[in-house]
């Protein structure tokens, strides 16, 4: 019998809620777990096996010193390296801190500014070593998550798209948010993935799935700036 | 001759981020412990000033996957006391249905997945599928169930998307609500279960003298908002006091900040809320208490499993009950104009009271942000806990000491992402 393929999940800088996807994936869970042996997930399992692994799934953006060198030890014992979720394939959320002074940040939140080892930026794991798949989301589909680890798993190419929401929509039959109500939108300069979501609730997309492959550098701000936000 | 011996864990598994523990001895005694906090900072009470205002619910959702709704509820509460205005009615029922809908998951995530198989000497759940496939089913089940509640009234399980400040952007349909009863009957079988498979275990011995605290909810079970919080000393406190009596400290032997009420260690979470408020469980939930031996107070902190199961029992009767009494509002939600002040909020996270302060200018931008998560909260406590139980347990080997320590920490489902915008990190200049 051949070995099972081992799986590992590494965590940097986030939430925590794409690898929460990974458990939330109810009816296929025990499914993965009999395909793969899950060699490193600390959030579901204290058992933990040394590497090197067939697949190593990130979550999390880079934003220590410390951090910026352990993702080059997981990038070595990975044979398979994903980036899962808008932190690691972005920066995420904690990115904004870009936006303001490092010193400013750091004494709003702590008491001894002092004792805090953080870098002035947040960034994604493919800005420091090769990702050979990043998975847009925050948080990701599940379902897609499924089709990436099958389609690595098998030596196929992933189908995940890299069309923008507004063909979600348009499949869905979601009438145009923008259009009809006038209501802000990034539909048009996102990434597929969520199956429309805000759109089908009455709400104007947000980008959660970051930009869509082709999207152009100006097109998202531009959108943005076209409604004063 | 002096005898020192360290037990440590680098990498605590199956808790939500990334923490370790150091307990030091000398001679038996505990000398010094430590959970530490190496999640990195993120700064989102920093990066939160010049945000407007109805930004905050998504915003604060993205500081923990395990539990957005808790931060979803606590920023809109804020922003709406501010605004004088308040959700009620069905809009505020449906908030509650969905707060249940996170109890659920997160609650059956932590029960069965992260905490049991400390009890059933596995490794993880995936483990304990091959020992105890049924369990594990089930809570697999459960967990579906309680995403499905939060898929349907917040779109999605991780980081709702239909929650704004002063209501939804849409509400669900009463037949879409109907469609969740089956399952959450159910779930609510499987709960009443899950308190007696949970009831039979065996329980590490210790006994702490708690000071408990949760939200006050007007003669509710506290879950999606409260109005002041209680202690099990008998002392109350209106939400906007908060931080007039929680104060966050820091403390020689810990790179952690820790928070004490009144000058005092305090627990939130399940125990707190089950002591203190036992009386309002749902029907159900109170007789599965019983049922299970469970005394009015709990204070053997690996007895906390038990309470959220029952916990879990009464977040699916809740829900029933919600829905049973919904009827779709005319308008998704009510207008919120912004005004300058200051705003507080807060609800019970499966882990425990959640506050948040916000600061607001005339347009509605925010000027500055405090948020307190559960797990900062019980931080001390959980030291005291390890300290206690090493100190009644020195004689074990030392593995075993290890792996109970491990569960004591897992007691508190404690949440390290959320509180790292709080905690100090450890930092080895050297």
């Amino acid at each position: 019998m051949t070995r099972k393929p081992t799986l590992a999940v590494w965590k940097f800088s986030s939430c925590d809620g794409c690898q929460l996807s990974l458990l939330d994936c109810e009816d296929e869970l025990l499914a993965v777990a009999g395909a793969v042996e899950i060699a490193y997930f600390l959030e579901a399992s204290s058992a933990v096996a040394r590497g090197p692994y067939d697949l190593s799934l990130v979550e999390g953006s880079i934003t220590t010193p410390h951090d910026a060198e352990r993702i080059h030890q997981v990038r070595r014992v990975s044979k398979t390296l994903v980036s899962i979720g808008a932190c690691a394939t972005t920066g995420g959320i904690q990115a904004l801190r870009s936006a303001h002074r490092l010193g400013d940040l750091v004494s709003a939140v702590y008491a001894r500014p002092e004792y805090i080892s953080t870098l002035r930026t947040s960034t994604a794991i493919a800005d420091h070593v090769p990702v050979d798949f990043e998975l847009q989301g925050c948080p990701i589909a599940k379902a897609q998550l499924l089709e990436v680890v099958g389609a690595l798993l098998a030596g196929r190419r992933a189908n995940v798209p890299t069309y923008s929401v507004c063909v979600e929509c348009k499949r869905a039959g979601v009438p145009c948010v923008l259009v009809s109500r006038g209501l802000p939108c990034l539909g048009p300069a996102t990434q597929a993935g969520c199956g429309a979501l805000c759109p089908s609730y009455g709400r104007g997309c947000f980008g959660c799935f970051g930009p869509k492959e082709q999207a152009s550098d100006v097109e998202a701000p531009s959108l943005a700036s076209a409604f004063g936000r | 001759m002096t005898r020192t011996k360290t037990i440590r864990t680098d990498y605590l598994a199956r808790v939500e981020g990334e923490g370790g523990m150091t307990v030091r001895m000398r001679d038996g005694e505990v000398t010094d412990v430590k959970l530490r906090i190496y999640e990195p900072p993120r700064f989102f009470e920093g990066f939160l000033r010049g945000r407007d205002f109805r930004e905050a619910p998504d915003i604060t959702a993205r500081i923990c996957g395990i539990c957005p709704v808790a931060y979803q509820m606590s920023s809109c509460l804020a922003m709406e006391s501010l605004a004088g205005v308040e959700v009620d009615g069905q809009l505020r029922a449906l908030r509650r249905l969905l707060y249940c809908g996170e109890w659920i998951e997160s609650h059956t995530l932590h029960v069965f997945m992260l905490h049991a198989p400390d009890f059933l000497g596995a490794a993880s759940a995936v483990e304990l599928a091959q020992t105890n496939p049924e369990l594990v089913e089930t809570a697999l089940r459960l967990k579906k169930i309680g995403n499905e509640v939060m898929r349907v009234v917040g779109g999605r399980e991780v980081h709702p998307i239909n929650v704004r400040v002063g209501g939804w952007y849409s509400t669900p349909s009463r037949a879409a609500l109907d469609a969740l009863v089956p399952d959450l009957e159910w779930a609510l079988e499987a709960s009443l279960e899950a308190v007696r498979v949970a009831a039979g275990l065996d329980f590490p011995e210790l006994e702490q003298d708690y000071l408990f605290v949760a939200l006050d909810a007007d003669g509710e079970y506290p879950i999606d908002r409260g109005s002041a919080l209680v202690t099990s000393a008998g002392t109350a406190f209106p939400v906007p006091a908060f931080l007039d009596h929680v104060v966050e400290e820091h403390v020689e032997h810990s790179n952690a900040l820790h928070a004490r009420l009144d000058g005092q260690t305090y627990l939130v979470g399940p125990l707190a809320r089950y002591a203190i408020h036992r009386e309002l469980l749902s029907p159900l939930a109170r007789a599965a208490a019983d049922e299970a031996g469970l005394e009015p107070v709990v204070r053997n902190p690996f007895r906390s499993i038990v309470v959220r199961t029952v916990e879990l029992v009464h977040a699916c009767e809740e829900a029933l009950r919600l829905i049973r009494a919904y009827e779709q509002p005319a308008e998704p939600a009510l207008e919120v104009v912004p005004r300058a002040g200051t705003g507080h909020g807060a609800s019970e996270a499966p882990r425990g009271v959640l506050y948040h302060r916000y600061r607001l200018d005339d347009d509605g931008a925010i000027l500055d942000a405090k948020i307190v998560p559960p797990t900062s909260q019980n931080q001390r406590m959980i030291e005291a806990d390890v300290r206690a139980f090493v100190t009644a347990h020195a004689t074990l080997p030392d593995d075993e000491l290890r792996l109970r320590c491990e569960q004591a920490i897992r007691n508190y489902d404690p949440c390290i992402s959320c509180a790292t915008h709080f905690l100090r990190l450890e930092v080895d200049r050297g």
